[in-house]
């Protein structure tokens, strides 16, 4: 196997301060949602951490989560690239094609035999191989080809994680997650439509950083970003409270900035980070938009139902419930908190 | 009121998300008098309604002290106008934000010079001092 230089050579090589390196591991304890105390083992662990190889392969997707990806600003696509992670192979950033990107992959594997990772986006289809072929190969061949000298395998966004938009009713393709397909390697499911920039790069600073992999919770998600629901963390949650809700887009509880559940909002049962890493560098998340959360982040939210009806109508199956409780806004901020907890406690004893 | 008072803004207590926060920094400067401790908070695991970090900011002030730091991207740092509550905020290269902090302290790590850099520089100063000129050598005594 090559010798491959640690991060702490890298950085001294590329004239990078200790000031900018400690930095560098305020970033990444913020990244993975780390108490500033951790700040300094990071930068013991950062600094001889070697780059892990990283084979990226996109089947039935949009390109939406690699576009998510180089939106990412902490640390940068530049930075992970060149310094963090070795991104030896990835149709839509790398400059080699045909044989010769297929010959990138091979050498990936076969140099970092046991130790890289992969990461997918899009769904399987096993409908009919010739439904997504890359290089004359189906994306199935292509993925337990690749899945067998890896050391993990990370499903970026909800169509890798749990089929998604090509899964959907009546899934024509047959498309499958990838879970479904790997079964004897760790997987861990980075869902969202697109993912947040920031998750898919603390997944990979956290094995960049620990050797290890994040703690999951039933779905396979890192519980340090699905541990909670979009609405246990939402700033518009006082409005909830106290019974306040928009009724439309456009009425005086929507220009106050009230509840948006009326108007289908699935925080309340959708587990993800937007409500505090947000997106755009931080600049706001959809609801600070005005827009309900369409709950992409869990698995099949596109056959859940209507994305502007109400929960308490029935939809992600929880209209029983909740059915009644938008009513009495403060009962139902009672009860929905007590449930979101209990839910977080179960996924927190059992991942 | 004399020149030396600061200037407070107004405190406006609009969402409740500031209030909770003001109170953990009055613990910290507490534990930073009593015991010698310092803490960090990270202001990005906190959901802040829109306006809500500006109000927080706008409320802390600034201080006497402002330092300007460019180590992979920029680095502001400035005390508030309460004396150990400093207001950190990192950016990378491309000028976003990826890390922003209240730490409670007498002075912030990262304006510590680091053993590293003052034994590089050491190097790069005294390289430099041996392979000057002899008129430099001559005006530094050698």
């Amino acid at each position: 196997m090559k010798t491959i230089p640690t991060l702490g050579d890298i950085l001294q090589a590329q004239g990078v301060s200790r000031r900018g390196f400690m930095k560098y591991c305020a970033a990444t304890a913020s990244l993975l949602a780390l108490p500033p105390a951790m700040v300094p083992r990071i930068a013991q662990a950062l600094e001889q951490a070697r780059r892990p190889s990283v084979i990226w392969l996109s089947f039935q997707e949009c390109t939406g989560c690699t576009e998510s990806l180089t939106r990412s600003s902490s640390p940068t696509l530049e930075g992970l690239i060149f310094d963090s992670i070795s991104l030896d192979y990835h149709h839509t950033l790398q400059a080699a094609s045909g044989d010769a990107a297929e010959a990138a992959r091979h050498a990936a594997m076969e140099e970092n035999m046991g130790q890289y990772l992969v990461l997918v986006d899009g769904s399987i289809p096993m409908g009919n191989p010739g439904f997504s072929t890359i290089a004359g190969i189906s994306n199935y061949d292509m993925l337990m080809e690749t899945v067998e000298g890896a050391a993990a395998v990370v499903a970026i966004g909800s169509c890798a994680a749990f089929g998604g938009i090509p899964g959907a009713n009546p899934n024509p393709t047959g498309a499958v997650s990838v879970q479904d397909l790997v079964k004897d390697k760790p997987v861990v499911n980075v869902p969202g439509c697109p993912p947040i920039p920031m998750v898919i790069t603390a997944v990979l600073a956290q094995f960049l950083t620990f050797g290890q992999l994040p703690e999951l919770d039933i779905h396979g998600r890192p519980v340090a970003f699905f541990g909670q629901t979009i609405h246990d963390r939402c700033y518009r949650r006082p409005f909830y409270e106290q019974g306040k809700f928009a009724e439309t887009f456009d009425d005086e509880g929507a220009r106050k900035g009230w509840c948006l559940f009326k108007l289908g909002c699935k925080g309340p049962i959708t587990y993800n980070a937007c409500a505090t890493v947000k997106w755009n560098a931080g600049t706001s998340f959809p609801i600070e938009s005005g827009h309900p959360c369409l709950g992409c982040s869990e698995p099949g939210f596109w056959d859940k139902g209507g994305f502007y009806a109400p929960l308490s109508t029935g939809n992600f199956g929880s209209g029983g419930k909740l059915a009644g409780a938008a009513v009495a806004g403060v009962a139902l901020g009672a009860a929905a908190a007590v449930a979101g907890r209990r839910r977080q406690a179960k996924y927190t004893k059992e991942a | 009121m004399t020149l030396k008072d600061p200037i407070r803004s107004p405190i406006p207590f609009s969402r409740g998300n500031v209030r909770p926060l003001l109170n953990e920094i009055i613990h910290a400067l507490d534990r930073l008098l009593d015991d010698d401790e310092p803490t960090v908070i990270d202001l990005a695991s906190l959901p802040f309604a829109p306006g809500e970090l500006e109000e927080l900011e706008q409320t802390l002030g600034t201080g006497e002290l402002t330092a300007e730091l460019d180590a992979l991207g920029k680095s502001f740092i400035r005390e508030t106008e309460y004396p150990g509550v400093w207001w950190v905020e990192h950016h990378n290269t491309g000028g976003e934000v990826v890390g922003r902090y209240i730490e409670i302290t007498r002075s912030p790590e990262i304006l510590m010079s680091q053993d590293a850099d003052v034994g590089a520089g050491r190097a790069r100063l005294r390289d430099s001092f041996e392979n000057s000129g002899p008129e430099l050598n001559k005006e530094a005594g050698k």
